[in-house]
């Protein structure tokens, strides 16, 4: 439908550097600033955000090894480095991990190579389809979150700050938004756009800062009547100085933790609109289309049980940790909400 | 009471305008009526006089503004119009598909809710110990799972290697309650992470309140505390998350409905996904909109009802 939104592969490539680099930007920034300085040296202090934070780098790796990409000079192949390192011959058929020979067929006639997590029923070899998913989370994850935090905060803050009209206008576009089931949601905006990578981090945005900013106008509101923003607007500080200087600084750990509790559930949704085959499309790898492709595989006679574990690790893990690393960082972030 | 709730009525119209207004924008300027024609019509190769006579039967033709009237008008009183796939009326395919859709969905939110509230008051009387610690970890490892994985694991484990319940299927009658059985468990087991860990955090903030330790000092049992105190007093919350999920029993789940082959109106959106039909997704978006609404001002009603200051709040407007 929108045509620059069909374009090749560079734009994902591009959209994954963008992220992990505005990931790490952002927690350099925190680090040396002497306001955070403090609360980000309890969050590492923190065994299991350091593991948790661990376990996400790995994935971000493999997100931006199939991202750099080069082309081959003689023939003019153009691949990515994970490509170069994980790419495998592929098979026939099924093959179990680590086995010689093909799987479930009469006659098994021995592989070309081996696969440490075997090969799916047109050959492809496991892990590195399941690799290949690595940087379609961290995008749907990260570019969603680019997307979808500045309409939140900028809406969310001069709601609550300025009330009146505008006010009355964000609430009323958010509290139509949010009426609408967010699955359905999801699926009109998909089946409207067509599927594609980006779709789904636009469909999964107008979503996402709905509930971010509706928290925003709500602490924004709270603020503002506080003594030193009264004090500021005393000295006739301009309004958008204030909601820079002052307010922003005291919601923002709010954004942070909000920001990291909702990758977990933004990979989760990109799967189930992949199953559904209206997330990306096939071709592109997803753990959601390899459980979608895999799911009759369990009611087969011998079972395969390979694709469907693989994909399913690897989805587990990166939601595990991020969900953990959430926590972690709310917890550091903001002793009030700490459980317990 | 009665002028709160008038109030709360008016209110929700504008964005049931609202509502109407995105699914018509997004359905009918987005796509064009000719890329849809073409997608429904059956044959590969449509003749421009099939699709302009499909355009009309569907009423296309006509000028933005009377489509979005009769497209308004038409919802607002119910009337759906036919199924762009296959011509039926979807109001039939909606009729038929409430009954599966309750059937499976009540079961499941009354035993989830239970189930849900009764170990998050367990964990919340270990706090601190190791029960609470590994507990909640076993809840966060839960909802880190995918739904998806939940059902193709629920359908292997229960279905095919235990044989304990028919993998799917659905028939109306005495027979009813077997193929509900390993859905509703699943449903159950997958939403238990998600919402034990949300009511945790709100006992635990009750836990910390001053009514709490005057129970205690003057000697009360942690038992009585437990389940006289702070169940009623976190009340609230969880009554908003319960009316919040009355409205969507109605409308099914999309998942557990495909996978498991229950004819509900989640199974309905899922055809319509996979066949591209659009007029049956702008009425279950619409229908799940009101429903929406309708749960907001269920849990407004609820809210006066259980606490007074609301009631008295909402007299002095």
């Amino acid at each position: 439908m929108i045509p620059w939104l069909r374009a090749p592969e560079l734009k994902e490539d591009l959209i994954t550097l963008l992220v992990i680099v505005c990931v790490l930007l952002s927690a350099r920034a925190l680090w040396v600033s002497p306001v955070w300085h403090d609360r980000m040296r309890r969050l590492w202090r923190s065994r299991a955000a350091r593991v948790a934070l661990a376990i996400l780098a790995v994935y971000a790796l493999f997100a931006v090894m199939d991202s750099i990409v080069w082309h081959n000079p003689p023939y003019g192949v153009t691949k990515s480095a994970l490509d170069r390192v994980f790419e495998r011959q592929s098979e026939r058929t099924y093959s179990a991990p680590l086995a010689h020979q093909d799987f479930g067929v009469r006659n098994p006639r021995p592989l070309k190579t081996w696969h440490l997590l075997g090969t799916d029923g047109v050959g492809n070899d496991v892990l590195y389809d399941t690799l290949k998913g690595c940087r379609t989370a961290w995008i749907v994850g990260g570019f969603t979150l680019i997307i979808s935090l500045p309409f939140a905060i900028v809406l969310g803050i001069v709601a609550g700050y300025f009330g009146g009209w505008i006010d009355d206008a964000v609430q009323y576009v958010y509290i139509t938004i949010s009426s609408i089931p967010t699955l359905l949601l999801l699926i009109t905006l998909m089946m409207v756009m067509g599927p594609g990578l980006l779709q789904i981090c636009i469909a999964l945005a107008v979503n996402e800062w709905v509930g971010l900013a509706r928290y925003l106008r709500g602490e924004t509101l709270k603020h503002r009547e506080k003594e030193y923003v009264m004090a500021a607007r005393a000295f006739g500080v301009h309004p958008l100085r204030i909601l820079q200087r002052h307010i922003l600084p005291n919601v923002f750990h709010l954004i942070i933790i909000s920001a990291t509790l909702s990758f977990s559930g933004l990979i989760l949704s990109e799967a189930i609109l992949s199953f559904l085959g209206i997330g990306v499309p096939v071709g592109t790898g997803s753990w959601g289309l390899m459980i979608s492709a895999a799911q009759m595989e369990l009611a087969r006679e011998p079972v395969v049980w390979w694709v469907l574990t693989s994909a399913a690790v690897a989805l587990f893990g990166i939601v595990l940790a991020a969900n953990i690393f959430g926590d972690a960082v709310r917890d550091a972030l903001d002793p009030r909400l700490r459980e317990g | 009471m009665i002028a709160y709730l008038t109030r709360r009525i008016l209110l929700a119209i504008p964005t049931v305008i609202g509502v109407c207004f995105i699914s018509f924008a997004l359905f009918y300027l987005v796509r064009s009526p000719e890329s849809l024609a073409r997608q429904n019509i059956s044959s590969k190769h449509p003749t421009p006089a099939q699709i302009h006579g499909w355009i009309v039967q569907h009423g296309y033709d006509k000028p933005m503004g009377k489509q979005f009237e009769t497209f308004m008008g038409q919802l607002l009183l119910f009337h759906f119009g036919s199924s762009d796939v296959d011509s039926e009326p979807i109001a039939d395919k909606i009729r038929s598909g409430f009954g599966p859709s309750l059937v499976l969905a009540v079961p499941e939110f009354l035993v989830g809710t239970w189930v849900t509230i009764a170990l998050a008051l367990f964990v919340a009387y270990y706090r601190g110990t190791y029960v609470d610690t590994w507990g909640t970890f076993c809840f966060v490892l839960m909802m880190s799972i995918s739904v998806l994985l939940y059902i193709i694991a629920g359908q292997y484990i229960f279905g095919k290697l235990l044989k304990l319940a028919p993998v799917m299927g659905f028939h109306w009658g005495l027979s009813t309650w077997k193929f509900i059985v390993l859905p509703a468990t699943v449903g159950v087991l997958a939403g238990i992470g998600g919402s034990v860990r949300f009511y945790r955090t709100v006992m635990l903030e009750e836990m910390n309140q001053d009514y709490v330790r005057t129970a205690r000092a003057k000697g009360a049992a942690e038992s009585t505390i437990l389940f006289r105190h702070i169940l009623k007093n976190s009340m609230i919350p969880i009554l908003t998350a319960v009316a919040m999920a009355i409205p969507f029993l109605f409308t099914g789940s999309i998942l557990m409905e495909s996978f498991f082959g229950i004819p509900g109106l989640g199974n309905l959106t899922y055809t319509a996904v996979q066949s591209g039909d659009f007029a049956v997704i702008r009425v279950m978006v619409y229908i799940g909109s009101l429903l929406y609404i309708l749960g907001t001002i269920l849990t407004d009603i609820s809210y006066a009802l259980a606490d007074p200051r609301v009631r008295v709040g909402a007299a002095a407007q």
